[in-house]
């Protein structure tokens, strides 16, 4: 295989994967770059785990190319050499009847590399992922986490050029997939390792990736930086997916150099971008730009959205406590135990809700159409 | 109560005394048993191996085939053995009838199903993203295979043992295509319906005794083997 260093160490084309008549992945063009880690998120059957057993050619029948460092992976050799050259871990962590140390050393082995020298890497690898004492336990003996520590050394004891995982913190439970995340962070910060990693969990994307591709029904609707896919969402799907709570629909009735009005349910809602007169706009709000005061507060504020609401439900999400209102549209905000108690929030309270102009986003813009069909 | 009393006693003295004749028996039913269980092993692993991890039109109609042949009974192997092995029959150039080689192509017709429908349900109980997770990590198709032999290896254990159990205790197969010839096709299972119908219970009892003691000895090395490994 050709060594290209410069240009995507992986890239995709075209690829269809059909199951029964359906298409479940339809991915166009995806590059890679070395050392980058891309996080595939989206509700389960998006196609994530279909597009990463697409890259690492697990998957047949499908049609597309995949190229490493620009060379087309398809005819048998090439392929053989290609997956030498990956890891994947599951959410399962698949493990071998033997012993941890066993199944650290699994790919080594199969690559025919001497004892003496499977020692040494394995040893680092139980050092790096904290399971050094259970070198010699039987792999059915360990928890969820020890297993899955194991799986993740097992993959970089080959030292992959790409790394793919399958949801590995899936099924871990919240103190464990914390301390996973921690010491996977670091390890990846270590060595590199181009990743491309499949969750359903927006913050451990956030946490982890360069680059966030938010899928959907086999698609990529939306990649780019975290921050990007968070706060410009490119439409109601991507905005529910990365927590945008409240996505309004309005037509523009004013416009003035770089902000606009809208209406959006009989309300005036100023936001920062361009737009045409008459045309209709989705509009997204992060909840947690969302600001509530007291209903006879007076306080001027920079926001110049200000609207009074109704509180209509409150519903705790541990840290922080979900406040859905209403102001003639429906407005949801996220809001801290301590100002929960400043403002005795309760539901049926009046507030104002304030959002700054800026913290709103413009998801897309049409013209409305004359014609009716 | 006598009669089985001074079968026992008659019994161990023919083991005590290692009698030329039963030794001779019971290393003849050891090898017959042995060879074809070896045999269907090879069989049996390969062919439930690949027809647990491919697909293909009429699976499932070769799966419930593999399964009834599990339940294959033994009379009516020994039956298409012998009309195949009859002078007159299509392989009868051989020559073959009324020898142990005949007992061990009934007797492998017979533990190849059984072997090969465990295999299958063994290789088939394994995670199915396992065989992905192996070839992500590099394996070519055959050392995939390998891989997964070994991790079905406990299961397959048993069906070694089901196999054994199966021939080694089998009767009806191992007289009609084996004929019972004293020194030279008589085994185990075939003496003593031969003894039993003479009335030497004695002797019919001491054949009952080592055969059931055969089927241990087997079984309790391969369960060792295959208990050894059982996490701590």
């Amino acid at each position: 295989m050709g060594t290209n260093e410069l240009g995507p160490i992986l890239e995709a084309r075209n690829l269809e994967v059909k199951r029964g008549g359906t298409t479940i992945l339809d991915v166009q063009s995806l590059l890679i770059e070395k050392g980058e880690i891309l996080s595939l998120i989206g509700p389960n059957g998006a196609g994530k785990t279909t597009l990463l057993q697409a890259l690492a050619h697990l998957l047949k029948p499908f049609d597309g190319e995949v190229l490493f460092r620009g060379q087309q992976v398809g005819s048998n050799h090439s392929l053989f050499q290609y997956r030498r050259k990956l890891a994947m871990v599951f959410q399962e962590p698949l493990l071998f009847d033997t012993t941890v140390f066993e199944n650290i050393a699994s790919g080594l082995k199969i690559r025919g590399m001497k004892r003496a020298e499977i020692q040494g890497i394995v040893m680092e690898q139980l050092e790096r992922f904290g399971i050094k004492h259970l070198k010699e336990r039987s792999a059915r003996t360990l928890s969820g986490g020890e297993a899955q520590r194991t799986s993740l050394g097992r993959a970089f004891a080959i030292q992959p050029e790409i790394l793919f995982l399958d949801e590995p913190f899936a099924s871990l439970d919240p103190p464990t997939r914390e301390s996973l995340i921690e010491d996977l962070q670091r390890i990846l910060l270590q060595t590199k390792t181009t990743s491309i990693f499949a969750t359903h969990d927006r913050f451990e994307a956030l946490r982890l990736s360069d680059r966030i591709a938010v899928m959907n029904l086999g698609k990529i609707v939306q990649i780019g930086s975290p921050e990007v896919v968070m706060n410009r969402p490119v439409d109601e799907f991507v905005a529910s997916f990365v927590g945008v709570e409240t996505v309004l629909t309005g037509s523009v009735i004013k416009k003035d150099g770089g902000t606009f009005v809208a209406s959006v349910s009989g309300k005036e809602v100023e936001t920062v971008g361009e737009a045409q007169i008459g045309e209709e706009v989705v509009l997204g709000i992060r909840p947690e730009h969302v600001t509530l005061a007291a209903h006879s507060s007076r306080e001027i504020t920079s926001a110049r959205n200000l609207f009074p609401a109704k509180i209509e439900k409150i519903v705790s999400l541990g840290p922080y406590q979900k406040v859905q209102l209403d102001c003639g549209f429906p407005l949801v905000a996220y809001v801290t135990h301590h100002s929960m108690e400043n403002l005795s929030l309760r539901e049926g309270k009046e507030v104002m809700a304030s959002v700054k102009a800026t913290a709103i986003h413009v998801m897309r813009r049409k013209i409305p159409s004359t014609k009716h069909q | 109560m006598d009669l089985i009393f001074e079968g026992i006693k008659k019994a161990f003295w023919l083991i005590i005394t290692l009698d030329p004749e039963v030794l001779g028996i019971t290393f003849l039913s050891l090898r017959v048993s042995g060879t074809a269980t070896l045999i269907s092993l090879l069989i049996g692993v390969s062919l439930g191996t690949v027809v647990a991890l491919t697909r293909f039109w009429g699976r499932g109609i070769v799966v419930s085939l593999i399964n009834t042949g599990m339940g294959l009974p033994p009379v009516v192997v020994g039956l298409f053995v012998t009309i195949l092995l009859w002078r007159n029959g299509p392989l009868g150039f051989f020559g073959i009838l009324y020898t142990p080689t005949a007992m061990i192509i009934a007797q492998t017709i017979i533990a190849a199903p059984i072997v090969m429908g465990i295999s299958l349900a063994a290789m088939q109980h394994l995670p199915p993203k396992l065989r992905l997770q192996i070839l992500a990590l590099g394996a070519t198709r055959l050392q995939m295979v390998w891989i997964l032999i070994k991790e079905a290896r406990l299961p397959l254990l048993a069906a070694v043992m089901a196999g054994f159990g199966g021939v080694i205790s089998e009767v009806g197969a191992s007289i009609m295509v084996g004929g019972n010839i004293k020194g030279y096709s008589r085994v185990l299972t075939t003496a003593t319906v031969m003894e039993t119908s003479r009335g030497n219970f004695d002797i019919a009892i001491a054949l009952g005794i080592i055969l059931l003691v055969l089927a241990y000895l087997v079984n309790l090395l391969l369960t060792h083997i295959q208990q050894r490994e059982r996490p701590r």
